[in-house]
């Protein structure tokens, strides 16, 4: 076996390990963390049913985004719909037979490629033309931003420019859920891909993209409002009244 | 009180986001707390030479017992969503009022000390170290915030910089730099029972006036009692309500509808304060202390329900909070909620705000109103941003919208809305809550009412508005002050019981 397919097969090992472990010990902290007081934003939902659509609304619409700026919210709803679309095409390397779900999505995948790519394009260019955004950008939002174009760019040229051998591709990735390397195509443009995934993997949960969970744990957002109705208290205040 | 002279921002006919003009307000900063006045609430003096480590360690508490900061220290991407949402910023061009920024001068911090990124690539996620500058940063810029929570409608991830000002606030106070006017109000709280300090027997003089007052004015004997025992309510409203115009012109309002419904109330000494500033400084402790006043006494008076005043904080304090403060509210099942609870009145909502008691009497028909006697009066509605954003009336959501407004159309015959986007839970804030109606932040309450001017401005012009009502005694306090800046009379602003007031049907009249 080649050092090049153990060195890739341990680089996906790690970057799993640190993205799921440490996504999970972040998700604890958030979930251990006490929320003591009432803080939804209102008007709110006074159901724990009316709080799973409100959630669902921001998850799958950015509702709060679109109120915002519309121009933010086009090109961030554009580029996370088509991050799924890319990522759903995807599990066809992780499966075999494919399911047909994924097998239905793989047209519409390809070319969310390129709306990935825009979206992508489109936040940048705020970086740059509003003079506010430019103002709170930090290197890393610019790095971030460019390790997800070189991520889309190198998947599109896999796909449109200079073909890999993807059956290949696919027995590795099958291999290294069996737990057995096989070998990877020497194609540097694969390798680049490959790296900057498990890069954004192991990156995850240290950097700004903890905003996917931290959604869920949102006491503004995912608070019932009924105050008044039931007595709220986190332990550390219960203690007060002792 | 002296400050630095200032240009008013000139009204424009619509809405412009501007430029940023770095460093316009970093020389705002309200006056330091002094020795005294921290030590009366239990906190150091000044700042020691360990300040810094102290401050940390704060920090390190307040992330494991507020999950809010704990997610909003992290979950920001800098999208820019919140950036021309703040009237601050709109008002003062200062990029540093813009909530993201705002938040990221104690997300600098955070990352540098409690992050694996920022602790060893500091510069790539733009961590620091708190400096003395820093730390001068967060005193004038988390005093530039009111805490209105406007920016958290728009944050994608309902971010909201409220929280993260009440932490800076509190790890500020913590190691001795406090902010004088919200430290001093909570010290005379304590002290005498209500903000502005008003003694009990001139709190008596005060209602004893106000009863003649109002004899003068219907020839009915209106009363303004002061702890009686056995009252069926105990009204709990803000101080400046029994002082200051127009604030007092509602708390007439409120005895009259009192009156009308033939219902028992009373006020209290003790607890002769709605207010409660230990929010706008994000401390628990004060927070739960003021609030237990108006448990003690709603106890000693026995009282079966307690309505709170036109107060925007307060509402939040005493709708979102009591329960879990004192246990004033329902559904209690510890032995020291369960001691008021089962005292209260559970037909009613507990604790209920002065409007949805107004309402119900209104649409259950048992009151009556003379509309054209405010038919001199073209009324817009200014939703305080606590009520607005973080609380509620009545039993569905937007209820805290629409009951005043129909208060409003049932005493009053002219009433038009200002700007959809400047209303509802999108309001703009007054620009002097969340501790910062003080003289040395003259300024800044000046610009930021900006946004609120201009959608004035739009119904004066358009409908030839002349009253905007409106449920706080900080946002009447403020715009009383900041009206004629902008050129407009004083005295357009006031209460929705001052409506009420005017036009109510008292006795055989």
């Amino acid at each position: 076996m080649s050092a090049l397919s153990i060195f890739f097969a341990a680089l996906f090992y790690l970057a799993t390990a640190l993205f799921v472990v440490g996504l999970a010990l972040k998700i604890r902290q958030y979930a251990a963390t006490p929320a003591p007081l009432k803080i939804a934003l209102t008007p709110a939902p006074l159901t724990t049913t009316g709080v799973g659509f409100r959630l669902t609304r921001e998850v799958v619409f950015f509702e709060s985004l679109f109120r915002s700026s519309k121009w933010t919210w086009a090109f961030g709803w554009m580029f996370h719909a088509a991050l799924l679309l890319v990522v759903l095409r995807h599990v066809r390397y992780f499966q075999e037979p494919v399911w047909l779900p994924i097998a239905m999505v793989q047209p519409f995948g390809t070319y969310a490629g390129f709306a990935m790519v825009a979206g992508l394009a489109g936040l940048w260019a705020r970086r740059f033309l509003v003079d506010r955004v430019r103002y709170i950008s930090t290197p890393s939002d610019h790095l971030m931003l460019a390790l997800l174009i070189a991520i889309g760019l190198t998947g599109l040229a896999m796909r449109f420019v200079a073909h890999t051998d993807i059956v290949a591709v696919k027995v590795f990735m099958l291999g290294l859920m069996r737990l057995s390397v096989q070998p990877l195509p020497a194609d540097p443009v694969l390798l680049v891909h490959l790296s900057l995934v498990a890069l954004l993997m192991i990156i995850f949960p240290i950097s700004k993209l903890l905003h996917a969970p931290g959604l869920f744990f949102s006491p503004t957002r995912n608070m019932t409002d009924n105050p008044r109705e039931a007595r709220h208290q986190a332990t550390w205040a219960a203690a007060m009244d002792k | 009180m002296a400050t630095a002279a200032f240009t008013t921002p000139k009204l424009k006919p619509y809405p412009v986001i501007p430029l940023v003009q770095v460093g316009a307000t970093s020389h705002l900063k309200p006056f330091i707390a002094s020795e005294a006045i921290q030590k009366n609430l239990g906190f150091p003096g000044e700042l020691a030479d360990d300040w810094q480590a102290k401050a940390i360690a704060k920090m390190g508490e307040l992330l494991g017992k507020y999950r809010s900061l704990r997610v909003y220290m992290d979950a920001c991407v800098h999208c820019g969503a919140c950036s021309d949402k703040c009237h601050y910023f709109l008002g003062t061009e200062d990029p540093k009022n813009m909530p993201v920024a705002r938040q990221d001068l104690m997300r600098q911090v955070y990352r540098r000390y409690f992050t694996f990124a920022g602790k060893h690539f500091p510069k790539l996620v733009g961590a620091k170290d708190l400096t003395r500058e820093v730390l001068d940063d967060w005193y004038s810029y988390y005093h530039q915030c009111s805490e209105c929570r406007r920016c958290s409608v728009f944050c994608p991830y309902g971010i909201d910089t409220a929280e993260v000002t009440m932490a800076a606030r509190e790890i500020m106070d913590s190691i001795g730099m406090g902010q004088k006017y919200s430290n001093e109000i909570i010290g005379k709280v304590h002290r005498i029972g209500n903000n502005l300090g008003i003694p009990g027997p001139a709190l008596e003089d005060t209602l004893l006036g106000l009863e003649e007052d109002t004899k003068d004015e219907t020839g009915l004997d209106v009363r303004f009692p002061l702890d009686v025992k056995g009252a069926e309510v105990l009204l709990v409203t803000p101080s400046a309500d029994f002082f200051s115009e127009p604030h007092v012109d509602s708390l007439i309002g409120y005895a009259k509808v009192f009156h009308a419904a033939g219902v028992s109330w009373t006020l209290s000494t003790m607890a002769s304060e709605a207010g409660n500033f230990g929010m706008f400084i994000g401390n628990y402790e004060q927070l739960r202390k003021i609030a237990l006043r108006i448990r003690e006494a709603a106890l000693e008076l026995g009282v079966k329900r307690i309505v709170v005043g036109e107060c925007g904080h307060a509402w939040r304090v005493a709708y979102s909070f009591w329960n879990t403060l004192v246990g004033i509210g329902a559904g209690g099942k510890d032995p020291f909620a369960i001691e008021l609870q089962n005292q209260l009145d559970h037909r009613y909502k507990q604790p209920m705000h002065i409007c949805e008691f107004t309402h119900d009497l209104i649409v259950r028909g048992a009151l009556r109103f003379d509309k054209e006697k405010n038919d001199h009066r073209i009324i817009t509605f200014h939703d305080s941003c606590n009520v607005a954003r973080a609380s509620r009336m009545g039993d569905f959501a937007g209820g805290q919208f629409t009951i005043p407004r129909d208060i409003i159309k049932a005493v009053a015959n002219n009433f038009h809305d200002m700007a959809p986007e400047t209303i509802h839970e999108s309001t703009f804030c007054c620009g002097g809550g969340g501790g910062l109606l003080t003289d040395d932040l003259l300024e800044l309450r000046v610009k930021g009412a900006l946004p609120r001017m201009e959608a004035l401005k739009n119904v004066v012009d358009e409908h030839g508005v002349n009253f905007m009502a409106t449920i706080c005694a900080i946002c009447k306090a403020q715009f009383t002050k900041v009206l004629p800046q902008y050129g407009f009379d004083m005295s357009m602003v006031g209460g929705v019981h001052q409506l009420v007031s005017k036009a109510i049907r008292l006795g055989d009249k």
